[in-house]
Protein backbone atom coordinates (compact mmCIF):
# COMPACT_ATOMS: atom_id res chain seq x y z
CA UNK A 1 0.00 0.00 0.00
CA UNK A 2 1.31 3.46 -0.74
CA UNK A 3 1.09 4.51 2.73
CA UNK A 4 2.84 6.38 5.32
CA UNK A 5 5.32 3.59 6.34
CA UNK A 6 6.66 4.43 2.81
CA UNK A 7 9.03 7.30 3.83
CA UNK A 8 12.15 5.90 1.73
CA UNK A 9 13.16 9.44 0.27
CA UNK A 10 10.56 12.23 1.91
CA UNK A 11 11.57 15.73 2.88
CA UNK A 12 10.83 17.74 5.93
CA UNK A 13 11.55 15.36 9.41
CA UNK A 14 14.58 17.03 9.92
CA UNK A 15 17.52 15.79 11.98
CA UNK A 16 18.43 12.37 13.05
CA UNK A 17 17.55 12.25 16.55
CA UNK A 18 21.18 10.20 16.98
CA UNK A 19 22.53 10.16 20.21
CA UNK A 20 25.74 8.00 21.05
CA UNK A 21 25.00 4.66 22.71
CA UNK A 22 21.50 5.50 22.65
CA UNK A 23 19.95 3.04 24.85
CA UNK A 24 17.39 0.36 23.05
CA UNK A 25 14.15 1.54 26.17
CA UNK A 26 13.59 4.60 27.09
CA UNK A 27 10.85 4.10 29.63
CA UNK A 28 9.68 0.58 31.10
CA UNK A 29 6.71 0.68 29.47
CA UNK A 30 8.53 0.49 26.24
CA UNK A 31 9.80 -2.97 27.95
CA UNK A 32 6.36 -4.07 28.31
CA UNK A 33 5.51 -3.57 24.69
CA UNK A 34 8.47 -5.34 23.60
CA UNK A 35 7.48 -8.28 25.48
CA UNK A 36 3.39 -8.15 25.19
CA UNK A 37 4.38 -8.24 20.93
CA UNK A 38 5.93 -11.76 20.91
CA UNK A 39 4.55 -13.47 23.78
CA UNK A 40 0.68 -12.40 23.35
CA UNK A 41 -1.07 -15.69 22.03
CA UNK A 42 -2.14 -14.67 18.49
CA UNK A 43 -3.80 -17.16 15.73
CA UNK A 44 -2.67 -20.13 13.92
CA UNK A 45 -1.92 -18.49 10.42
CA UNK A 46 -0.75 -14.92 12.29
CA UNK A 47 2.34 -14.13 9.94
CA UNK A 48 5.21 -11.48 10.36
CA UNK A 49 4.24 -10.23 7.06
CA UNK A 50 0.66 -9.55 9.01
CA UNK A 51 2.04 -8.10 11.41
CA UNK A 52 3.88 -5.34 9.30
CA UNK A 53 0.77 -4.94 6.94
CA UNK A 54 -1.35 -4.07 10.27
CA UNK A 55 1.34 -1.49 11.32
CA UNK A 56 1.62 0.27 8.52
CA UNK A 57 -2.05 0.19 7.84
CA UNK A 58 -2.04 2.70 11.12
CA UNK A 59 -3.87 6.05 9.98
CA UNK A 60 -1.33 8.34 8.93
CA UNK A 61 -2.02 11.24 11.51
CA UNK A 62 -1.75 8.82 14.31
CA UNK A 63 1.04 6.56 12.77
CA UNK A 64 3.51 9.95 12.93
CA UNK A 65 2.34 11.49 16.14
CA UNK A 66 2.92 7.48 18.36
CA UNK A 67 6.60 7.24 19.39
CA UNK A 68 7.87 3.07 17.96
CA UNK A 69 6.47 1.64 20.55
CA UNK A 70 3.00 3.18 20.67
CA UNK A 71 2.50 2.17 17.24
CA UNK A 72 2.92 -1.82 18.45
CA UNK A 73 0.50 -1.18 21.40
CA UNK A 74 -2.36 0.69 18.91
CA UNK A 75 -1.52 -2.36 16.51
CA UNK A 76 -1.60 -5.08 19.10
CA UNK A 77 -5.05 -3.46 20.07
CA UNK A 78 -6.50 -3.22 16.81
CA UNK A 79 -5.22 -7.07 15.97
CA UNK A 80 -6.71 -8.63 19.03
CA UNK A 81 -10.11 -6.70 18.77
CA UNK A 82 -10.06 -7.65 15.24
CA UNK A 83 -9.56 -10.91 15.99
CA UNK A 84 -12.20 -11.50 18.75
CA UNK A 85 -9.57 -11.88 21.38
CA UNK A 86 -10.58 -8.71 23.32
CA UNK A 87 -13.45 -6.27 23.08
CA UNK A 88 -13.36 -2.45 23.00
CA UNK A 89 -15.53 -2.25 26.30
CA UNK A 90 -12.52 -4.76 27.80
CA UNK A 91 -10.10 -2.97 26.85
CA UNK A 92 -11.43 0.35 28.32
CA UNK A 93 -12.41 -1.35 31.26
CA UNK A 94 -8.84 -2.59 31.40
CA UNK A 95 -10.46 -6.09 32.67
CA UNK A 96 -12.17 -9.07 31.56
CA UNK A 97 -16.10 -9.33 30.94
CA UNK A 98 -16.91 -11.24 33.97
CA UNK A 99 -18.24 -13.87 31.70
CA UNK A 100 -14.84 -14.39 29.92
CA UNK A 101 -13.17 -18.12 30.70
CA UNK A 102 -9.63 -17.41 30.91
CA UNK A 103 -7.47 -19.53 28.38
CA UNK A 104 -5.10 -21.92 29.94
CA UNK A 105 -2.23 -21.91 26.87
CA UNK A 106 -0.50 -18.55 27.14
CA UNK A 107 3.33 -19.81 26.19
CA UNK A 108 5.78 -19.79 29.11
CA UNK A 109 9.06 -17.75 29.52
CA UNK A 110 11.13 -21.44 29.07
CA UNK A 111 9.84 -20.94 25.19
CA UNK A 112 11.72 -17.64 25.12
CA UNK A 113 14.47 -18.59 22.07
CA UNK A 114 16.42 -15.59 20.51
CA UNK A 115 18.38 -18.10 18.87
CA UNK A 116 15.55 -19.85 16.74
CA UNK A 117 15.26 -19.50 13.90
CA UNK A 118 12.67 -19.40 11.50
CA UNK A 119 12.09 -20.09 7.66
CA UNK A 120 11.95 -18.04 5.28
CA UNK A 121 13.82 -19.34 2.72
CA UNK A 122 13.00 -22.36 0.31
CA UNK A 123 14.34 -24.71 -2.58
CA UNK A 124 11.94 -24.24 -5.17
CA UNK A 125 11.69 -26.55 -8.02
CA UNK A 126 12.19 -23.28 -10.70
CA UNK A 127 14.97 -21.55 -11.78
CA UNK A 128 15.94 -18.02 -11.31
CA UNK A 129 15.18 -15.88 -14.64
CA UNK A 130 17.81 -13.65 -13.56
CA UNK A 131 21.53 -13.56 -13.09
CA UNK A 132 24.36 -11.74 -10.82
CA UNK A 133 25.66 -8.98 -12.83
CA UNK A 134 22.08 -8.37 -15.53
CA UNK A 135 20.44 -5.34 -15.59
CA UNK A 136 17.05 -5.15 -14.35
CA UNK A 137 14.15 -2.92 -14.19
CA UNK A 138 12.09 -2.65 -10.91
CA UNK A 139 8.11 -2.85 -11.47
CA UNK A 140 5.69 0.12 -10.85
CA UNK A 141 2.67 -1.84 -8.95
CA UNK A 142 0.71 0.17 -6.69
CA UNK A 143 -0.94 -2.31 -5.00
CA UNK A 144 -3.66 -1.43 -1.96
CA UNK A 145 -2.52 -4.14 0.14
CA UNK A 146 1.03 -5.40 1.34
CA UNK A 147 4.10 -4.99 -0.84
CA UNK A 148 7.94 -4.47 0.25
CA UNK A 149 9.25 -2.74 -3.08
CA UNK A 150 9.28 1.15 -1.78
CA UNK A 151 7.81 3.72 -3.76
CA UNK A 152 11.55 5.71 -4.10
CA UNK A 153 12.19 2.34 -5.80
CA UNK A 154 9.46 1.54 -8.68
CA UNK A 155 10.42 1.39 -11.99
CA UNK A 156 14.07 2.33 -11.80
CA UNK A 157 16.89 0.14 -13.70
CA UNK A 158 19.90 -1.45 -11.46
CA UNK A 159 21.96 -4.26 -11.47
CA UNK A 160 21.44 -7.63 -9.64
CA UNK A 161 24.29 -8.16 -7.45
CA UNK A 162 23.20 -10.84 -5.06
CA UNK A 163 20.84 -13.70 -5.19
CA UNK A 164 19.15 -15.42 -2.28
CA UNK A 165 17.13 -17.95 -3.35
CA UNK A 166 13.55 -18.55 -3.07
CA UNK A 167 11.75 -16.26 -0.11
CA UNK A 168 8.63 -16.15 1.07
CA UNK A 169 6.83 -13.72 -0.37
CA UNK A 170 5.41 -10.71 1.95
CA UNK A 171 2.79 -9.52 -0.63
CA UNK A 172 1.18 -12.71 -0.36
CA UNK A 173 1.50 -13.66 2.78
CA UNK A 174 0.71 -10.65 4.54
CA UNK A 175 -3.04 -11.65 3.13
CA UNK A 176 -3.17 -14.94 4.14
CA UNK A 177 -2.91 -16.36 0.66
CA UNK A 178 0.14 -18.48 1.00
CA UNK A 179 3.94 -18.05 1.39
CA UNK A 180 4.65 -18.13 -2.32
CA UNK A 181 8.74 -18.94 -2.37
CA UNK A 182 9.93 -16.38 -4.90
CA UNK A 183 13.42 -15.96 -5.91
CA UNK A 184 14.91 -12.98 -4.37
CA UNK A 185 17.53 -10.57 -5.30
CA UNK A 186 19.51 -8.23 -4.05
CA UNK A 187 19.87 -4.90 -6.70
CA UNK A 188 22.18 -1.91 -6.81
CA UNK A 189 20.65 1.33 -7.91
CA UNK A 190 22.63 3.99 -8.73
CA UNK A 191 22.09 6.44 -6.08
CA UNK A 192 21.14 9.41 -9.49
CA UNK A 193 18.77 6.59 -10.80
CA UNK A 194 16.79 7.11 -7.89
CA UNK A 195 17.17 10.82 -6.76
CA UNK A 196 18.46 12.63 -9.82
CA UNK A 197 21.44 14.94 -10.68
CA UNK A 198 21.61 16.51 -6.86
CA UNK A 199 22.86 12.84 -5.65
CA UNK A 200 26.69 12.20 -5.88
CA UNK A 201 27.51 9.92 -8.70
CA UNK A 202 29.38 7.43 -6.81
CA UNK A 203 26.87 6.67 -4.56
CA UNK A 204 24.38 3.17 -4.68
CA UNK A 205 21.20 2.14 -3.38
CA UNK A 206 20.87 -1.39 -2.73
CA UNK A 207 17.33 -3.20 -2.38
CA UNK A 208 15.97 -7.08 -1.90
CA UNK A 209 13.46 -7.46 -4.50
CA UNK A 210 11.56 -10.06 -5.69
CA UNK A 211 11.75 -11.49 -8.82
CA UNK A 212 7.86 -11.01 -9.65
CA UNK A 213 8.69 -7.11 -9.27
CA UNK A 214 11.64 -7.04 -11.52
CA UNK A 215 12.35 -7.11 -15.65
CA UNK A 216 14.57 -7.80 -17.99
CA UNK A 217 15.41 -4.64 -19.71
CA UNK B 1 -6.01 -10.79 11.44
CA UNK B 2 -8.49 -8.72 8.62
CA UNK B 3 -7.81 -10.54 4.97
CA UNK B 4 -10.28 -8.49 3.15
CA UNK B 5 -8.28 -6.70 0.17
CA UNK B 6 -9.95 -3.59 0.62
CA UNK B 7 -9.16 -2.65 3.81
CA UNK B 8 -7.90 0.56 4.81
CA UNK B 9 -7.57 2.48 8.06
CA UNK B 10 -11.49 2.59 8.10
CA UNK B 11 -11.52 -0.86 9.81
CA UNK B 12 -9.47 0.62 12.54
CA UNK B 13 -11.52 1.01 15.45
CA UNK B 14 -11.78 4.18 17.21
CA UNK B 15 -9.88 4.35 20.21
CA UNK B 16 -9.03 7.95 20.53
CA UNK B 17 -11.23 8.12 24.28
CA UNK B 18 -8.65 5.76 25.58
CA UNK B 19 -5.95 7.11 27.98
CA UNK B 20 -3.64 8.71 25.87
CA UNK B 21 -0.41 7.77 28.22
CA UNK B 22 1.16 5.08 26.75
CA UNK B 23 2.16 4.33 30.19
CA UNK B 24 -1.89 3.57 31.95
CA UNK B 25 -2.59 1.92 28.21
CA UNK B 26 -0.13 -0.63 28.17
CA UNK B 27 -0.54 -1.38 31.61
CA UNK B 28 -4.16 -1.54 31.10
CA UNK B 29 -3.88 -4.42 28.29
CA UNK B 30 -1.09 -6.46 30.06
CA UNK B 31 -3.67 -6.59 32.94
CA UNK B 32 -6.41 -7.20 30.62
CA UNK B 33 -4.01 -10.19 28.50
CA UNK B 34 -3.19 -12.01 31.68
CA UNK B 35 -6.84 -11.67 33.04
CA UNK B 36 -7.52 -13.60 29.99
CA UNK B 37 -5.41 -15.83 30.01
CA UNK B 38 -3.62 -14.31 26.70
CA UNK B 39 -0.01 -13.53 27.82
CA UNK B 40 1.75 -14.38 31.03
CA UNK B 41 3.60 -11.65 32.84
CA UNK B 42 6.53 -13.78 33.49
CA UNK B 43 6.80 -14.74 29.65
CA UNK B 44 7.48 -10.85 29.10
CA UNK B 45 10.07 -10.55 31.76
CA UNK B 46 11.39 -13.33 30.09
CA UNK B 47 11.86 -11.73 26.49
CA UNK B 48 12.68 -8.17 27.85
CA UNK B 49 15.66 -9.84 29.82
CA UNK B 50 16.76 -11.75 27.22
CA UNK B 51 16.71 -9.31 24.33
CA UNK B 52 17.79 -6.22 26.26
CA UNK B 53 20.58 -8.06 28.35
CA UNK B 54 21.67 -11.51 26.73
CA UNK B 55 21.25 -10.64 22.58
CA UNK B 56 23.36 -7.68 21.75
CA UNK B 57 25.88 -6.19 19.67
CA UNK B 58 28.57 -7.69 21.57
CA UNK B 59 27.10 -10.84 19.16
CA UNK B 60 27.99 -8.86 16.26
CA UNK B 61 31.01 -7.49 17.96
CA UNK B 62 32.82 -10.79 18.16
CA UNK B 63 31.72 -11.85 14.20
CA UNK B 64 33.65 -8.48 13.04
CA UNK B 65 36.57 -9.24 15.81
CA UNK B 66 36.43 -12.45 13.89
CA UNK B 67 36.99 -11.57 10.41
CA UNK B 68 39.58 -8.82 11.44
CA UNK B 69 42.47 -11.32 12.90
CA UNK B 70 41.34 -14.68 10.99
CA UNK B 71 41.42 -14.02 7.12
CA UNK B 72 39.69 -16.67 5.82
CA UNK B 73 36.78 -16.25 8.09
CA UNK B 74 36.75 -13.08 6.71
CA UNK B 75 36.62 -14.15 3.37
CA UNK B 76 33.99 -16.61 4.26
CA UNK B 77 31.84 -14.06 5.46
CA UNK B 78 31.62 -11.77 2.69
CA UNK B 79 31.44 -14.57 -0.02
CA UNK B 80 28.41 -15.98 2.16
CA UNK B 81 27.69 -14.62 5.87
CA UNK B 82 24.93 -17.35 7.01
CA UNK B 83 26.92 -19.87 7.72
CA UNK B 84 29.75 -18.39 8.90
CA UNK B 85 27.55 -16.47 11.81
CA UNK B 86 25.41 -19.62 12.41
CA UNK B 87 28.76 -21.31 13.04
CA UNK B 88 29.21 -18.71 15.91
CA UNK B 89 25.82 -19.78 17.12
CA UNK B 90 24.43 -15.85 15.93
CA UNK B 91 21.44 -16.84 13.88
CA UNK B 92 17.77 -16.42 14.85
CA UNK B 93 15.03 -14.11 15.53
CA UNK B 94 15.30 -11.64 12.68
CA UNK B 95 18.41 -13.05 11.77
CA UNK B 96 17.98 -15.85 9.25
CA UNK B 97 19.92 -15.17 6.07
CA UNK B 98 23.17 -12.65 6.66
CA UNK B 99 25.28 -10.48 4.60
CA UNK B 100 28.17 -9.21 5.61
CA UNK B 101 29.53 -5.77 3.61
CA UNK B 102 32.93 -4.13 4.46
CA UNK B 103 33.97 -0.58 4.95
CA UNK B 104 37.25 0.05 3.40
CA UNK B 105 38.62 3.34 2.49
CA UNK B 106 36.85 3.63 -0.62
CA UNK B 107 33.55 2.07 0.22
CA UNK B 108 31.68 2.88 3.11
CA UNK B 109 27.98 0.93 3.90
CA UNK B 110 24.96 2.13 6.20
CA UNK B 111 22.35 -0.09 6.33
CA UNK B 112 18.61 0.85 7.21
CA UNK B 113 15.09 0.06 6.85
CA UNK B 114 12.93 2.82 5.10
CA UNK B 115 9.70 0.72 4.95
CA UNK B 116 9.94 -0.49 8.75
CA UNK B 117 12.59 -1.09 11.27
CA UNK B 118 13.91 -4.47 10.32
CA UNK B 119 17.49 -5.22 12.18
CA UNK B 120 19.67 -8.07 13.21
CA UNK B 121 18.42 -8.94 16.26
CA UNK B 122 20.65 -11.60 17.42
CA UNK B 123 23.80 -9.70 15.86
CA UNK B 124 22.57 -6.43 17.62
CA UNK B 125 20.14 -6.58 20.35
CA UNK B 126 17.14 -3.92 19.77
CA UNK B 127 17.72 -1.20 17.82
CA UNK B 128 17.78 2.13 19.22
CA UNK B 129 15.25 4.51 18.61
CA UNK B 130 17.58 6.79 16.20
CA UNK B 131 17.37 4.17 13.68
CA UNK B 132 13.62 3.55 13.63
CA UNK B 133 12.97 7.38 13.48
CA UNK B 134 11.17 9.34 10.29
CA UNK B 135 13.69 11.15 9.88
CA UNK B 136 16.29 7.93 9.49
CA UNK B 137 14.45 6.13 7.32
CA UNK B 138 13.18 8.74 5.61
CA UNK B 139 16.84 10.38 4.35
CA UNK B 140 19.74 7.95 4.58
CA UNK B 141 18.18 6.52 1.43
CA UNK B 142 18.72 9.76 -0.35
CA UNK B 143 21.12 12.04 1.15
CA UNK B 144 23.64 9.52 3.17
CA UNK B 145 26.50 11.83 3.05
CA UNK B 146 24.89 14.46 5.36
CA UNK B 147 23.21 12.09 7.65
CA UNK B 148 26.83 10.50 8.12
CA UNK B 149 28.05 14.07 8.30
CA UNK B 150 25.42 14.95 11.34
CA UNK B 151 26.99 11.19 13.02
CA UNK B 152 30.03 12.88 12.64
CA UNK B 153 31.14 10.71 9.66
CA UNK B 154 32.53 12.45 7.11
CA UNK B 155 32.94 10.78 3.81
CA UNK B 156 35.33 12.02 1.02
CA UNK B 157 34.85 12.43 -2.78
CA UNK B 158 35.55 9.67 -4.40
CA UNK B 159 34.49 7.12 -1.68
CA UNK B 160 31.20 5.04 -2.77
CA UNK B 161 28.29 5.08 -0.10
CA UNK B 162 26.52 2.09 -0.04
CA UNK B 163 22.81 2.05 1.40
CA UNK B 164 21.52 -1.18 1.94
CA UNK B 165 17.51 -0.61 2.78
CA UNK B 166 16.98 -4.04 4.37
CA UNK B 167 13.27 -4.64 2.47
CA UNK B 168 13.12 -8.40 3.07
CA UNK B 169 14.28 -10.98 5.46
CA UNK B 170 17.65 -10.69 4.76
CA UNK B 171 20.02 -8.66 7.33
CA UNK B 172 22.72 -6.68 6.37
CA UNK B 173 25.71 -6.11 9.10
CA UNK B 174 28.57 -3.98 8.07
CA UNK B 175 32.01 -5.26 9.04
CA UNK B 176 33.26 -1.26 10.09
CA UNK B 177 37.41 -0.75 9.28
CA UNK B 178 39.81 -1.86 11.85
CA UNK B 179 41.49 1.03 13.33
CA UNK B 180 44.73 2.09 13.17
CA UNK B 181 46.92 1.09 16.61
CA UNK B 182 44.86 -1.80 16.86
CA UNK B 183 47.63 -4.29 15.52
CA UNK B 184 48.62 -5.75 18.72
CA UNK B 185 45.27 -6.16 20.36
CA UNK B 186 43.68 -9.83 20.75
CA UNK B 187 40.68 -10.68 19.86
CA UNK B 188 38.17 -10.26 22.77
CA UNK B 189 40.09 -6.71 23.14
CA UNK B 190 39.01 -6.17 19.52
CA UNK B 191 35.38 -7.34 19.71
CA UNK B 192 35.31 -4.64 22.97
CA UNK B 193 36.08 -1.54 20.18
CA UNK B 194 33.49 -2.53 18.31
CA UNK B 195 30.61 0.03 18.47
CA UNK B 196 27.12 -0.95 17.33
CA UNK B 197 26.47 1.57 15.55
CA UNK B 198 29.49 0.77 13.54
CA UNK B 199 27.78 -2.49 12.27
CA UNK B 200 25.06 0.14 10.85
CA UNK B 201 27.54 2.31 9.63
CA UNK B 202 26.83 5.02 11.53
CA UNK B 203 29.93 5.30 12.38
CA UNK B 204 33.76 4.33 12.60
CA UNK B 205 36.01 3.02 15.22
CA UNK B 206 39.22 4.37 17.14
CA UNK B 207 41.20 3.01 19.70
Amino acid sequence: MDGIHDMGGMHGFGPVPWVADEPVFHADWERRVWGLMFSTTRPEGTTLDGNRHSLERIPPALYLNFSYFERWLYHLSTVLLAEGAITLEELEAGHARADSTPRTDAAGPELVDPYQVEQYRYDIPVAPVFSIGQTVRSGNPHPAGHTRLPRYARGKTGQIILHHGAHVLPDTNAHGKGESPTHLYTVRFAARELWGSEADANDTVQLDIWECHLEAV
Amino acid sequence: MNHDETHDSRDHPDMSHLPSDPALRVRAMESLLVEKGLVRADTIDAYVQTFEHEVGPQNGARVVARAWVDADFRERLLADATAPVGEMGYLGAQATDIVAVENTSSVHNIVVCTLCSCYPWTLLGIPPAWYKSYAYRARVVREPRKVLQEFGVNIGEGVEVRVWDSTAEVRYLVIPERPSGSDDMSEADLAALVSRDSMIGAARLEV
